[in-house]
């Protein structure tokens, strides 16, 4: 590998996944064909630099560029049998990603990326038994993170990235379980900001051991989503309880996440690669959000997710220049405790199996493929913190997702 | 190469096979079970709570939350046939209330006025007239204001009745001819299951005309009794009997239901017999005031004869009794107009004083006041100051109050229709739904799995809004009061009748209509 040093103008997208889905990683084609891995993976695409900002300066060519673009399917189905409840909610979102690297010299690269996470957006049939909680949810964010990698040694590289973010939220609920206006339709509200703008950081390190083992840190940092005068609007309410539309202060945390890992250059052809993510969940206790009618004023959700991990892996088998070929899977463990299964994020833990490959089409271009599948293990859960006059209430049931996608990319490296 | 693609190609299509979520038990309709009850054909017999009755009348949108037609819901899972209400088309406006031969004949629904923060009824002219006739029998009998041996009347449905006061408005609406009874328009349906809740207006009417009427015990002849009369026992059995007999004639299985007590329901519990603060009457001055010169004098009087405990001085610091006219007292009209004659009162002064204190007393925490009692507290009576404000100063009429003797007897007739209905449904061997019981653990407070407490409390305001059971007349209950209703029936055929229906959820449904301004 040639050591050239590098400025990248690299922005880095962190698309995690926040409150308001499934936490399915979708950061580029290749990683995503091999289990999401990457903090310890060298020498392979643009890609690399979200998984660690570190591996900007391992990258092999001067210039290194890779977008793409992937449809995400995720479904999830409710039941109760005590009341005789189905439902389901189908949904779909369409996530792309830009990466650039520059190897400004052999010991120092640049980079820019722009990226959407997937359209996080999970909607239920209006005024359904959980409507009072949420009827449809709708969470878009786009992460730019610039990049600069600098190898302190020929075999150990650090690097860091600022976080951009700028993202916005729709969200529907029915105001109570049973309030109507004059004429019988359900009384809702709309919460609804769009660019909301919030900073983070991303820092990392990757240590080439020997000739077959990579080790790779990553840590990102938390995130605060500030909505400061969001819309509210209310309808179809009875006209007694006229509020009339206003604005509204929310915050949400997306939460840190420490990731350690590695790759083991098996032979020539043969790649593998485990990561492991801590997502720090803790920090997203309640979900608060002010109106500023004081009639209203404010109401306080509590969601009390724990701190939680996915175990990844992946394989890789590149028997040519021309082809590769890849696979693996995750274990992703659901941060949402007992009793705070909340509709609008209806996920467990899941078991997800991914698969992809590569093929050159020219010297310089290469097109890469990804499709994954995620099983969800069926839970019968509920959420128990709503209250209503005095009393908390439980609503629940038994629910099911399950989610694949399919993607498309493009790699440029000369 | 190609054979590597190949196979990663059938890799990528093998993932996306049966990604669709599935339940390892989905929840279908096939997931319920009648059991043993067969609700082809369900017809609901009853009065005012099995009509859908609600706030002081019947109206179009809240007929649909009737018990009856919530159940029929869930009996469609298992099988269930379609359940058709007598029709309220004509209530254009949905106001409810009641037009005879043009005129209004029954007041508006009563609504929550924010503006005033009272039950009022509802700015609108009625347009539901008595004589469009229907002529249809319907899944849903119930006759609002039935008493048990109504359901058998001949000409209960008959137009031409109305003057003589022998039919009732809503039969005369769909009786399918005129000298047709309830129950004969209920079995041309062929049921094959029935919900009975008949027998609360035997005793109820009584109670709701704050005891005015008569017990009619020992009387067997009910084409002698009034409208707020109890019900001889003997009369309610027969009637009682028939009406099962009938209903189950055919092999048709079904649910009764029991009679609440009055302490159960908020009509009776809502008023408080020591509302007059010293707020409320106007001032510490005025608490005095009354004391030294109307209470202080009646008192001394009565307690030289021995009937001091009639009447208290108000306080001060805490809330005063309402002053009552109790009908078994011993009227000691003239012995207090002499004393007073005696104080050097003008005759005049003194008859009108001794006519008014004669029989009157003070509540006590024994007595029942019924809810239209708050409205008119303080409002004028028909004499000058001081004798001039209702239930201050001048005693509330019998009909605003039930004495303990007026409750024991609703007590007494209540317990012996409710055993009536035990053992004629219970030889039988229908299910029982025990609202009599339910009603009284209601009081106390009944939490549902969801979480949420239930009382039988009066709507306070957006305090209790969205849990409130009964509707502004304080009697029957709101949609949300009628799931709770149709949630116990479910409860209770799932348990006798081995089926598996689904429950409601009544926190779902609405509750009293609040309006801005009326």
């Amino acid at each position: 590998m040639k050591k050239i040093l590098s400025i990248s103008l690299l922005s880095l997208i962190a698309a995690n996944s926040f409150a308001g889905g499934y936490r399915i990683s979708l950061q580029g084609q290749r990683q995503l064909a091999m289990g999401h891995t990457g903090v310890g993976i060298i020498g392979q695409n643009a890609e690399s630099l979200f998984f660690n900002p570190a591996s900007g300066t391992f990258l092999k060519s001067k210039w290194s560029f890779s977008a793409g673009a992937t449809a995400l399917f995720s479904n999830v189905k409710f039941q109760n049998s005590i009341y005789n409840w189905s439902n389901s909610s189908e949904n779909m979102g369409t996530p792309f990603y830009f990466y650039g690297n520059y190897q400004a010299t052999d010991r120092f690269s640049v980079g820019l990326a722009v990226y959407t996470p997937f359209g996080s957006s999970v909607e239920w049939q209006q005024d359904w038994p959980g409507s009072h909680l949420v009827n449809s949810i709708d969470l878009q964010a786009i992460f730019i993170q610039p990049t600069v990698s600098y190898k302190i040694t020929d075999n150990i590289s650090i690097g860091a990235g600022l976080i951009y973010v700028n993202g916005g939220v729709t969200f529907n609920r029915n105001l109570s379980r049973s309030m109507i206006d004059d004429y019988g339709n359900r009384s809702d509200v709309t919460i609804d900001a769009s660019g909301v703008s919030a900073w983070g950081y991303n820092v990392g390190v990757t240590a080439r051991l020997d000739e077959y083992v990579t080790l790779g840190v990553n840590y990102r940092s938390q995130i605060d989503m500030k909505v400061e005068g969001g819309e509210a609007k209310f309808h179809d309410m009875p006209g007694f309880l006229n509020y009339a539309d206003g604005k509204f202060d929310a915050t949400m945390p997306l939460p840190a996440e420490l990731t350690i890992g590695l790759s083991y250059q098996i032979n020539e052809k043969w790649l593998a690669a485990f990561d492991y993510n801590y997502t720090f969940w803790k920090a997203y206790d309640n979900l608060v959000i002010e109106f500023d009618n004081p009639a209203i004023g404010t109401s306080v959700n509590p969601r009390n997710y724990k701190s939680s991990g996915t175990l990844r892996g992946g394989l890789q088998f590149a028997p040519s220049e021309k082809f590769s070929a890849r696979v693996g899977g995750y274990y992703d463990i659901s941060p949402v405790q007992d009793g705070y299964f909340a509709p609008e994020t209806p996920r467990n833990d899941a078991i997800a199996g991914t698969a992809g490959f590569s093929y050159k089409i020219t010297p310089k271009l290469d097109v890469d493929f990804s499709a994954t599948a995620l099983h969800f293990k069926q839970t019968k859960n509920s959420y128990d913190h709503y209250k209503e006059d005095g009393s908390y209430l439980s609503f629940g049931g038994d629910y099911r997702s399950s989610a694949y996608s399919l993607g498309l990319g493009l790699s440029y490296n000369f | 190469m190609k054979k590597y693609q190949s196979i990663f190609l059938a890799a990528f299509a093998f993932s996306f096979v049966a990604c669709e979520p599935e339940f390892e038990n989905p929840v279908t309709n096939e997931s319920y079970s009648r059991g043993e009850a067969d609700f082809t054909t369900y017809v609901a017999l009853g009065n005012s709570l099995t009509a859908g009755y609600m706030d002081g009348t019947m109206y179009r949108s809240g007929q649909r939350y009737s018990f009856p037609n919530l159940l029929a819901k869930q009996f469609a899972v298992v099988g269930g046939g379609s359940f058709t209400q007598p029709s309220f088309n004509d209530d254009v406006n949905d106001v409810g209330g009641l037009l005879f031969m043009g005129q209004p004949a029954a007041a508006t629904r009563l609504i929550l006025n924010m503006s005033t923060s009272g039950p009022e009824n509802l700015t609108g002219t009625p347009t539901i007239e008595i004589s469009d006739l229907q002529a249809k029998a319907y899944n849903n009998m119930g006759v609002p204001g039935a008493k048990s041996f109504h359901l058998l009347a001949s000409g209960y449905g008959n137009l031409a009745n109305m003057a003589t006061g022998t039919a009732n408005p809503y039969f005369v609406r769909h009786a399918t001819s005129p000298n047709t009874t309830v129950l004969s328009d209920a079995m041309s349906l062929n049921p094959t299951f029935f919900t009975n809740w008949i027998g609360a207006n035997d005793v109820l009417a009584y109670a709701l005309s704050g005891g005015t009427g008569e017990n009619q015990e020992g009387n067997t002849d009910p084409s002698t009794y009034s409208s707020n009369d109890i019900t001889d026992p003997q009369v309610f059995e027969a009637a009682y009997k028939t009406i099962i007999n009938t209903l189950t004639s055919n092999g048709a299985k079904g649910v009764v239901a029991t009679i609440p007590d009055i302490t159960s329901i908020p009509h009776f519990t809502t008023v408080p017999y020591n509302p007059l603060t010293a707020e409320v009457l106007g001032g510490e001055a005025v608490v005095t005031q009354l004391n030294t010169s109307l209470l202080g004098p009646i008192k001394q009087i009565l307690t030289a004869i021995g009937e001091g405990d009639r009447i208290q001085l108000y306080s001060t610091t805490s809330g005063n009794p309402l002053l009552i006219t109790d009908k078994t007292l011993t009227d000691v009209s003239a012995t207090l107009t002499a004393a007073l004659i005696a104080n050097n009162y003008p005759a005049e002064t003194a008859a009108v004083l001794g006519q008014v204190f004669g029989r009157a007393r003070h509540a006590t925490r024994s007595d029942l006041f019924v809810l239209g009692t708050s409205g008119i507290i303080g409002t004028a009576s028909a004499l000058p100051s001081p004798l001039d404000k209702l239930g201050v100063t001048f005693p509330l009429e019998d009909k605003y109050v039930l004495i303990p003797s007026e409750q024991q007897q609703i007590k007494t007739a209540t317990d012996k229709f409710n055993d009536i209905i035990w053992s004629v449904s219970g030889s039988k061997k229908l299910a029982i739904a025990d609202m009599n019981a339910i009603m009284r653990y209601l009081t106390t407070g009944i939490r549902l799995s969801d979480g949420q407490w239930y009382t039988a409390d009066y709507f306070k305001g957006t305090e209790n809004m969205n849990k409130v059971l009964f509707s502004l007349d304080g009697v029957h209950p709101n949609p949300r009061g009628y799931a709770f209703v149709a949630n116990e029936i479910v409860k209770v055929i799932n348990e006798h009748y081995k089926s598996n229906l689904p429950l409601l959820v009544p926190g779902n449904y609405p509750g009293v209509t609040i309006k801005a301004s009326n």
